[in-house]
């Protein structure tokens, strides 16, 4: 990417660079889809996908190395509207989208859209609050703002700590989602897996920074969209024979789901008494372990060896008029798994006691918002389902790594075009999702329910053989005879085997795989990139040594991404938390922190230093405090306030941090006429006689 | 050097402010409001219940219009104010 040539030229460069690509790419496939025919195993498929992709990337990311400082950090300024919009969707997308999303669509039906909504509504609020102004600031990073605008090291320090915290909770989030789809299709090792992912996401940024991400991104993101929509593309040609599934799922699909859903829950008709004997089996299995928790309550460690007495003494009696075999093993196998003490066993049977309540509950209507037994507890739904979008939209309008792509932009003309085009790009995934969730819904609904248990179809059989948390399939009430409450699933499925329910070849499986490996991939790279920056730009140029030569900033930068990609991956390798709570975490984390400050910061000129400190201190703190008290795994579980979840709290965070910023400004003086003016500078486009403030 | 705000200025400072304003309760209505009365319109059938529907896919598209909406708007109103950047910088 010559130097000299007009953005005009650069442009049309850019495009038929991308074309090629797509046609490559595109040819790949079939290449890929041939060798399938010629009886090439699985296996292989899968590894020539997960290596072509990665070799690919790395060759994008040696092509655009760069030794200049303002191409390593902005990406040289130049990225027109439309590539910067692909880029940013690749960068937006995680695998928790690709992956994560249409299952969750899939498992709780409306209140999931909640995703759906606050993933692409934050755009609103970066196009209208934030892009064009930051563009025209035109600096490397988000603290970079907050120092200029705030003044001082302080602000500047709490936005690398904030910028830090969010970016890393999101990156073990994606790094997991690389492990884990390189396990699943190549059989590698989870902890292998995540360092393969990790040597991709570091051969894309490590020559190139930002101008090598940005430009892998683009190729990424054709790669996920292609991969996301054939399958679903076919699905819905297959089910309903119209090629638009987000127009054929709700005109026929959903309809006809809804109307198996009233059969499932009516014990009158044929399918809903079936549903019915499987769920008294439930209900039984609950009442039994509810009786075995009293009992527990009442004769304590007694209770406990009687128990096991029980099952011990039946297994002598199997023994002794050996019937058959089978039955023996069952009952050794309970007295072995019997739990060893009376916490462990409170714990099983209450488990157990809640997970056969759940399965002998009635079908949830998909398209039935805050569905619950009462008005009170829809009313609770309805609140959490409202702040977790508020939470998601704001954090989107906040994470540093989705902002930063801003400022690669060559105006503030089309800093605006390209949120645009970001919105535009994520949309064509995420209006896909809802479609895809109902599409699959119905297949297993119309289709797989009251199939036969002798003649599963093949992929069932496949993915039960893969990992049983993903479909599990077990004949409750003995009548061979597949029912809706006998089917346990597991979200990802829904992405993952989609081409087989759709009767495509492995290949197209093997283009999904390196679709969601591409949505990890490229998420990763711009929060690494966004750590490193911030760490390497704003702590050690800005603070450290501002005298710094351009070949030490480099180097700086490059060994800190390599220490916080491999901090990264270890943390990974330990598996901690569940990840769509960590990705919620990241996104209430970021809109606490840095919403408030920003915002106010460009369009209130009172805004000053003391008022961000004070107003990015309260936010993050109110938001980890609760977070801390009322999240299980750090052990409080103290009471929820105003029944909001802890993926929320966010929306207590938010409006302390405005509060926040409001009192610590009007309690001091007035900011600078300096600082008036660079306000003024970043609400205007251009003016006359204008100060600079691009970053060098 | 220093740089004088005229009333031009302010003019174009209002509008960008008024157009801001107004999208933003387009966006409330398309995500609040929609999601409040969700149950409500699902009563409703427009290519499926409508409320399920505006959570898949119609609010999105509302979305999608509002920035396209609003860099169309704000890019003519730099021209018109003269505040716009030079060609190809």
């Amino acid at each position: 990417m010559a130097g000299q040539v007009s953005q005009k030229q650069f442009f049309q460069n850019l495009k038929k660079y991308y074309t090629f690509y797509t046609g490559g790419f595109i040819a790949f496939v079939i290449l890929v889809g041939i060798l399938e025919q010629m009886g090439v195993p699985n296996k292989m498929l899968g590894y020539m996908f997960l290596f072509a992709t990665i070799l690919l990337y790395a060759g994008i990311g040696f092509m655009a190395k760069t030794a200049d400082v303002s191409e390593y950090y902005v990406a040289g300024r130049r990225v027109p509207a439309l590539f910067n919009g692909m880029a940013t969707g690749a960068d937006w997308m995680s695998a928790a989208s690709f992956i994560g999303m249409a299952g969750t669509l899939y498992l709780s039906g409306y209140d999931g859209l909640a995703f759906v909504m606050g993933w692409t509504g934050g755009y609103c609020l970066v196009a209208l609050f934030l892009a064009p102004y930051l563009r025209k600031f035109g600096q490397f990073t988000i603290p970079d703002f907050l120092g200029a605008r705030f003044g001082g090291n302080i602000p500047r320090s709490i936005g690398v700590f904030a910028a830090v915290l969010c970016s890393f909770t999101y990156v073990i989030a994606q790094i997991y989602g690389v492990g884990i789809i390189t396990s699943r299709f190549t059989g590698l090792e989870f902890g292998i897996g995540v360092f393969v992912g990790l040597a991709g996401i570091l051969v894309c940024s490590f020559l190139g920074g930002m101008k090598a991400v940005t430009w892998t991104q683009v190729a990424q993101y054709i790669i996920l969209i292609v991969a996301y929509m054939i399958p679903v593309v076919w699905l819905s040609v297959k089910h309903t024979g119209n090629p638009i599934p987000q127009i054929s799922a709700y005109v026929s699909a959903l309809p006809k789901v809804t109307e198996l859903e009233k059969q499932f829950n009516d014990k009158t008709t044929p399918k809903g008494a079936a549903e019915e004997s499987v769920r008294a089996i439930f209900r039984e299995r609950a009442a039994a372990a509810d009786a075995k928790l009293k009992g527990l309550e009442a004769g304590g460690a007694s209770f406990l060896a009687e128990e096991k007495k029980k099952l011990e003494d039946k297994v002598a009696e199997l023994k002794a008029t050996s019937a058959d075999a089978k039955k023996t093993d069952v009952a050794e196998k309970a007295v072995k798994e019997f739990p060893a003490d009376a916490a462990a066993a409170k714990a099983k049977w209450a488990a157990d006691k809640s997970g056969n309540t759940a399965k002998a509950a009635p079908v949830a209507a998909h398209a039935e918002p805050f569905a619950a037994k009462d008005e009170a507890a829809r009313n609770i739904k309805k609140k959490n389902f409202l702040a977790l979008i508020l939470c998601l939209m704001v954090g989107t309008a906040a994470l540093p790594h989705i902002l930063m792509r801003y400022y690669t932009t060559p105006s503030v003309k089309e800093a605006r075009q390209s949120v645009f085009w970001s919105l535009f790009f994520i949309f064509l995934l995420y209006f896909t999702a809802p479609a895809l969730a109902i599409l699959v819904k119905f297949e297993i609904y119309n289709n797989l329910v009251g199939s036969s248990f002798a003649q599963l179809p093949a992929w069932v059989s496949n993915w039960q053989a893969v990992d049983k948390t993903l479909l599990f399939l077990q004949d409750v009430n003995m009548d061979g005879i597949v029912q809706r409450a006998e089917i346990a699933i597991g979200g990802d499925i829904v992405v993952l085997a989609t081409p087989e329910i759709a009767g495509l070849p492995y290949v197209i499986t093997g283009l999904v795989a390196a679709g969601g490996l591409a949505a990890a991939l490229s998420t990763a790279d711009g929060l690494l990139l966004t750590i490193a920056h911030a760490l390497s730009h704003d702590v050690y140029y800005k603070m450290i040594d501002p005298n710094a030569p351009t070949t030490r900033r480099l180097v700086v930068s490059k060994v800190l991404l390599l220490i916080v990609a491999l901090i990264a991956a270890y943390v990974t390798s330990l598996k901690p938390g569940n990840i769509l709570f960590l990705v919620g975490a990241a996104f209430s984390l970021a809109a606490a922190a840095f919403f408030p400050s920003l915002v106010l910061g460009i369009f209130w000129r009172r805004a000053n230093k003391l008022g961000a400190i004070l107003g990015m201190t309260s936010g993050l703190g109110v938001t980890m405090y609760y977070m801390y008290m009322t999240y299980p795994f750090f052990g409080v579980n103290a009471p929820l306030w105003w029944d909001i979840a802890p993926i929320s709290s966010g929306i207590f965070g938010i409006p302390v941090g405005i509060l926040g910023v409001i009192i610590g400004s009007l309690i001091s003086p007035a900011p600078s006429k300096e600082v008036q003016e660079l306000v003024d500078h970043v609400r205007y486009p251009n003016l006359e006689g204008d100060i600079s403030t691009v970053g060098t | 050097m220093a740089f004088q705000l005229t009333q031009k200025h302010h003019d174009y400072w209002t509008k960008n402010l008024r157009v801001t304003a107004i999208l933003l309760s387009i966006w409330f209505v398309a995500t609040f409001v929609v999601g409040w009365y969700a149950r409500e319109l699902n009563e409703i059938t427009i290519i499926g219940p409508l409320g399920f529907y505006m959570g898949a896919q119609g609010s999105l598209i509302i979305y999608v219009a509002i920035i396209w909406y609003y860099a169309r708007y704000m890019n003519n109103l730099d021209q018109e104010y003269g505040v716009h950047e030079g060609e190809d910088e």
